[in-house]
């Protein structure tokens, strides 16, 4: 019997029609648009201006202030514009436009293979290290790593844990870079457990991904603390607390973050990057993205540059087909549908998912029939029934009360509803209000 | 079996009279002053509890009408001059008159206007779409046409078009008592003055890009070209972020500026038709006019 975390979960087919299918690095596009803000926290401060050429991997904007990241220009060219363009959300953002003419590395970037094993660097230099880099939480939340990686005071850090869970349907772009690069992975995760102070590291996989197990498995033996951990294939089994859960027992308080519980968590395609940065060099300028869907010819692996667009992405995975309903970035439970395809890829961009015709419908909603599955489903243990009429009457408090701030917007209550309710759009409007009314609060 | 009914009456009727003297007592001991002027200030308000106040409700007010000294920041928009001067009266204080309001809306982009670049299947709540993504056109700022302002309305004041897929606001019913621009996830609506004959003259755009940007996702959006505010001879017009805004406390119903607009954003409604220089396209747009 697998472990994994016990309230509520969802088992959505899997369709990884990607899966098996290699990392295939994806040419370096002709344009790319950098967005100014991949992560979570503040926008980030471009410091590069119209007509300045900029080197594959150096900084062209500056985070700004704790919670934001550094971004580095993923080609070699020309910046032609600094313009709003239309990202994931569906609004203008500010972006830097390159013209890429060559792709020349930039300074000490370190770009061979090779498996660089020694740490060289100590705990802050680490941290300090991945801050430079511009690395933040590459599962899809877009956490800056640096952030989580420093442990406030008072609390300390047991174990790490790294998320190879991949639960969303569809992606496989986890599965594609620890079948590809388990040794640098181990490698990240010394850098990771140096920088943290701890001695034990435990990597989650649910159990679809047999080889994937196997193979970590067999590096993790020749590293001490670090073991591997099959996890029953359920949604949303990545989610960091349903992760913490499964693995550890450990429960996160409402409102607390996982080293409230001693844990610090971190996805695998995250490692690699630590991994690259620390060892190589390297800045976060590229990811692995899945490009999928049941119409498309070629479901593929690709390793992207950041700002490549998305539409040259489909276009490489055999293009758009008739019944096309919807693009999504992103998984189909979690992803969010673009409003047009020439959105640029960043740092969260875990997958491009073609939905058909009729994958991608809703449904007509209905009156609920109170069967209580959305309850029953809910892996933080609310009651999605309650909180969407609650949110559409504006009962603030009372949605306060019932602690739809611990909503993670996973979507399982959606999912599973017989009456096909939206319950996480009213849920997620109410969350967004309730949390309006808890920031102004503070402010106070 | 008589004198048990007898006893029976009596016991009762004694026990009454204890309980009436006992909650007499307990009633003056307790007894809370409440102005009898809150009750007639209340009688006085439309009763719509609506909260355009700012109060929870008509009582609300007027306890605070009643409580304080002035009439500084209390005002009923649904009653308006009308019903503040009977308060007034009530109260025995001077009236203060505000000008009457009504709400328009500041974006025209009606389906013709504005086409459609991606199609929403979501729910059919404006807070939500807005949520999600700039909505089913290229304007990043204009109205999804759910009818969140529609159903906030207490006062049956609005609907939205079928042609157009906007809202319209019905001049004799709209209270101004401010829901609609409270659910407006856009900030789309407005409370401006009420001119008489519902005279209206209004940047009928909230798109603040830059005008090529403006104009490809709409054809009636401000692009900014600051023609109107260079005509305006009352200072009425501002530029701020590539798009114009009319101050209505200032403008004067010249018409000077809506001619002027390259895009037709600049709206005039309820005046009479200008025979010779306005070509038909041109100004006038009969498709935000009310109906009523």
């Amino acid at each position: 019997m697998f472990k994994t975390f016990h309230k509520g979960g969802v088992h959505p087919p899997e369709n990884k029609l990607s899966a098996g299918r290699p990392v295939e690095p994806f040419p370096v596009p002709a344009t790319v648009a950098i967005l100014l803000s991949q992560h979570m926290g503040a926008p980030a401060k471009a410091i590069v201006e119209k007509g300045a050429a900029v080197k594959t991997g150096q900084l062209i904007a500056k985070g700004e202030g704790f919670l934001s990241g550094n971004i580095h220009s993923s080609v070699t060219g020309k910046v032609s514009r600094i313009e709003a363009v239309t990202d994931a959300s569906g609004y203008k953002r500010q972006a830097v436009f390159i013209e890429a003419v060559a792709d020349e590395w930039f300074d000490d970037i370190n770009t061979d293979t090779l498996l660089d094993k020694e740490i060289k660097l100590n705990a802050a230099e680490i941290i300090n290290k991945i801050n430079e880099s511009g690395i933040v939480g590459l599962g899809g939340a877009t956490f800056p790593s640096h952030v989580k990686l420093s442990v406030p005071r008072g609390k300390k850090a047991d174990f790490l844990i790294v998320n190879g869970v991949e639960c969303e349907p569809y992606l496989t772009a986890d599965h594609a870079l620890m079948l590809e690069k388990p040794g640098e992975i181990m490698v990240g995760i010394e850098i990771l457990k140096k920088a943290l102070g701890v001695t034990q590291a435990h990597i989650g996989i649910e159990a679809n991904k047999p080889d994937a197990i196997a193979l970590m498995q067999k590096f993790a033996s020749e590293y001490t603390g670090v073991k591997v951990h099959p996890l029953k294939v359920k949604y949303p089994q990545g989610g960091e607390k349903q992760l913490i859960k499964a693995i550890t027992g450990r429960e996160v308080p409402s409102g607390g973050l996982p080293v409230d519980v001693g844990v610090v968590a971190f996805n695998v395609g995250t490692v690699f990057a630590v991994y690259e940065a620390v060892q190589k060099n390297k800045p976060l300028i590229e990811r692995v993205v899945t490009v999928t869907g049941k119409n498309i010819k070629n479901p593929a692996n690709f390793r992207v540059r950041l700002g490549t667009p998305v539409a040259g992405l489909i276009e490489a995975a055999g293009g758009l087909s008739e019944n096309t309903g919807k693009i999504i970035m992103g998984g189909p439970m979690m992803g969010k549908a673009l409003a047009i395809a020439d959105i640029p890829v960043v740092k969260g961009t875990s997958g491009i998912l073609l939905l058909q015709d009729d994958e991608a419908s809703r449904n007509k909603p209905q009156p609920c029939v109170r069967c209580g599955k959305c309850v029953a489903v809910c892996p933080m243990g609310l009651e999605p029934y309650l909180l969407m009429p609650l949110s559409q009457k504006n009962e603030f408090d009372r949605l306060e009360s019932e602690h739809i701030m611990d909503c993670m917007e996973c979507g399982s209550c959606s999912y599973i509803c017989p009456s096909a309710r939206p319950l996480l759009d009213f849920v997620r409007s109410g969350k967004n209000n309730v949390g309006k009314i808890i920031r102004s609060r503070k402010k106070q | 079996m008589v004198t048990t009914i007898i006893y029976t009456i009596l016991s009762l009727s004694l026990l009454g009279a204890v309980a009436a003297v006992v909650l007499y007592f307990v009633a003056q001991r307790f007894k809370v002053f409440e102005d009898p002027r809150i009750d007639q200030v209340e009688a006085e308000l439309p009763a719509a509890n609506c909260g355009g106040c700012g109060f929870a409700g008509c009582r609300n007010l007027a306890e605070t009408l009643v409580k304080s000294e002035s009439f500084d920041g209390l005002f009923c928009p649904v009653g308006g001059n009308t019903v503040m001067a009977r308060i007034a009266e009530v109260l025995g204080r001077q009236a203060v008159t505000q000008d009457a309001k009504i709400a328009v809306l500041k974006c025209n982009g009606t389906c013709e206007y504005r086409p459609r670049t991606s199609i929403y299947d979501g729910t059919a709540s404006c807070a939500i779409a807005s949520a999600l993504y700039s909505g089913e056109t290229g304007c990043n700022y204009g109205c999804h046409g759910f009818g969140d302002c529609v159903e906030a309305c207490l006062f049956d004041a609005m609907y939205i078009d079928e042609t157009t897929g906007l809202p319209v606001i019905s001049d004799e019913k709209c209270t101004a008592c401010g829901a609609c621009v409270k659910a407006c996830p856009r900030n789309l609506i407005e409370l401006r003055k009420k001119w008489k004959g519902n005279k209206k003259i209004y940047v009928a755009c909230s798109n603040e890009d830059k005008g090529g940007i403006a104009r490809k996702s709409c054809s009636v959006a401000c692009i900014g070209c600051s023609k109107c505010v260079k005509v305006c001879t009352f200072d009425a017009i501002t530029l701020e972020n590539n798009l114009a805004y009319i101050d209505s406390d200032k403008c004067r119903l010249c018409r000077k500026c809506a001619p002027e607009c390259p895009t037709n954003s600049i709206i005039e409604i309820g005046f009479p038709q200008k025979k010779e220089k306005i070509p038909e396209t041109a100004g006038n747009n009969p498709l935000t006019v009310n109906k009523d």
